[in-house]
């Protein structure tokens, strides 16, 4: 039988599934076995349990000067330049989107410029903006602005492109103006591709909250990653990476289900 | 004065000539078939019957008003594919007939949002959707998606229905029921229709006129040189049996 005939029952589809994962965490805990060995006090690879221990008392515990637990101010902090740099980047690249994909005169004004405009690389831009916005949040919320923005604009511009004309025609023939065929024909046809564009967007959006925070920040997880990597802090930077890495899952799949569940049209192969 | 007038229509893309010289008068009520092969310019005759392209010369007027620069109410159309909002449903499909043309950002709300859909169910009863009403249109058979579409474009209440194609991808069982479907809803609206078709038997069927399309003249050495205009004109009531009406008052004794 061939390869791409043969596939695996549901019990073996899982096991499959959960197969890497356990395989990471035992590569990593024999690694670490090995380096203990030579010397017990090692600290690039600690122990799992050490591990799990600093993320228990990370959570829980607060800093002893100020008594708040700086793990979840840190999430907080972080959650809010995320959620606001997208946010704005998803509503300009809505809004320029559907302008762009409909009118044939902001098109030819705009699309050229939004091409070449999104090759300029953002983290080159960074100096620049920590010199015009200062070191406050408005600098790392501009980042992920600036970082994402012209992806969210190219890709919906041109998934309003690709509304067959056919339905564009059928609403003017029903007496729809400019306005209502942005409103009624075309934004909801590109609601689900914006949820899908932002949960594209959102790996290079941490990328660029971290940069940001990793060079100048009072808290944040991308902060205190960089701040404790001066103590060869392995173990909280591992629960940090692990718990981005988690966050960002989970806003992923948050993302999806909202899609599935306000536009059960799609997916359905449309027409 | 006829009701669909088209004056000396010609169509150029870039230097390629598509339509040259079509002109015909069509009284309203006429049911128009147009046939033709592949690439003879009876979509494009369509298309700027739709308004969707300017032509090149000559002009295209529906009772009387002056040539359209861009499609619109006056216009109905269903396409082979397409024609409905994948993002509505079935119910909203018809209502939005109503919304587009009568709101200013395209959604009715309350007391006109209710009678909207009245209006709504009552022309779904018509074309046989009721039990499909709350469903989006991925989930219905292509025939039930062109009835949607015919039932959606005469919600506009159009002056002309333009089918391109409208049966081309259904099974044949699926196409002689919507036959006597848009058979039926034409005994009914009068609606003066023009339908392109690759199904002759279907043109012949349907049509009060059927018109076919090709280039009369053709050169082998540049097939691409001349464009196309109409160079039939049947008559193909009563059955498309060939059948002359006398006009005329004479005195000789009329067929009974």
């Amino acid at each position: 039988m061939r390869w791409i005939n043969r596939h695996p029952g549901r019990a073996f589809a899982a096991f499959l599934m959960i197969l890497p994962f356990v395989a990471v965490v035992l590569a990593y805990a024999i690694g670490s076995d090995i380096r203990r060995a030579e010397n017990p006090a090692d600290k690039l690879l600690p122990a799992p349990s050490q591990i799990v221990a600093t993320a228990e008392r990370l959570v829980t515990e607060g800093d002893r000067r100020s008594g708040r637990i700086l793990f979840w101010d840190d999430t907080a902090a972080s959650l809010k330049r995320l959620a606001i740099g997208v946010g704005i980047a998803a509503s300009i690249g809505l809004i320029s989107g559907l302008a762009i994909g409909l009118i044939p005169l902001i098109r030819a004004g705009l699309a050229g410029f939004t091409a070449v405009i999104s090759m300029v690389p953002p983290l080159a831009l960074l100096p620049i903006l920590f010199i015009t916005f200062g070191l406050g949040e408005l600098s790392k919320v501009a980042l992920i602005v600036i970082g994402i923005t012209p992806f969210l604009i190219r890709d919906l511009s041109q998934r309003v492109i690709e509304i067959p004309s056919e339905q564009l025609i059928k609403a003017q023939t029903l007496g729809a103006s400019s306005a209502v065929i942005a409103l009624r024909v075309a934004l909801p046809q590109i609601m689900p591709r914006l949820i899908q564009a932002v949960r594209l967007s959102l790996g290079p959006a941490w990328l660029f909250l971290i940069a940001a925070e990793a060079i100048a920040a009072e808290n944040g997880l991308g902060y205190r990653i960089f701040l404790v990597r001066r103590y060869l802090a392995m173990d909280i930077i591992l629960t940090y990476v692990a718990w981005i890495t988690l966050l960002a899952f989970l806003m992923d799949w948050a993302l999806r289900w909202l899609s599935n569940r306000l536009y059960p049209w799609v997916g359905e192969g449309g027409l | 004065m006829s009701f669909v007038a088209v004056r000396d229509l010609f169509q150029f893309y870039g230097p390629r000539p598509i339509l040259e010289g079509v002109n015909i008068d069509v009284a309203e009520g006429e049911f128009i078939s147009i046939v033709g092969a592949s690439g003879c310019g009876k979509s494009t005759f369509l298309r700027l019957l739709l308004a969707q392209e300017q032509p090149t010369r000559g002009e295209i007027s529906i009772a009387g008003a002056a040539p359209a620069r861009e499609p619109g109410p006056d216009r109905g159309v269903v396409f082979q594919r397409y024609s409905v909002f994948p993002h509505m449903t079935v119910r909203d499909n018809l209502v939005a007939a109503e919304a587009f043309r009568k709101t200013r950002l395209g959604s009715l709300w309350g007391r006109a949002k209710a009678a909207a859909h009245e209006r709504a169910d009552e022309t779904l009863a018509r074309i046989g959707l009721s039990h499909v009403a709350d469903q989006y249109p991925s989930a219905l058979s292509g025939g039930m998606q062109q009835r949607l579409a015919i039932g959606q474009a005469l919600a506009g209440r159009p002056r002309i229905l333009l089918l391109d194609e409208p049966f081309g991808a259904l099974d044949p069982g699926t196409r002689l029921a919507m036959h006597d479907f848009l058979q039926a809803l034409r005994a009914e609206t009068q609606m003066t229709v023009f339908m392109v078709t690759h199904d002759l038997s279907e043109g012949f069927k349907l049509g009060d006129r059927v018109l076919v399309f090709d280039k009369p003249r053709w050169d082998p050495q540049a097939p691409e040189a001349y464009g196309a205009t109409i160079t039939y004109d049947f008559d193909a009531r009563n059955n498309g049996i060939p059948f002359q009406t006398i006009q005329e008052e004479t005195n000789v004794l009329r067929p009974q």
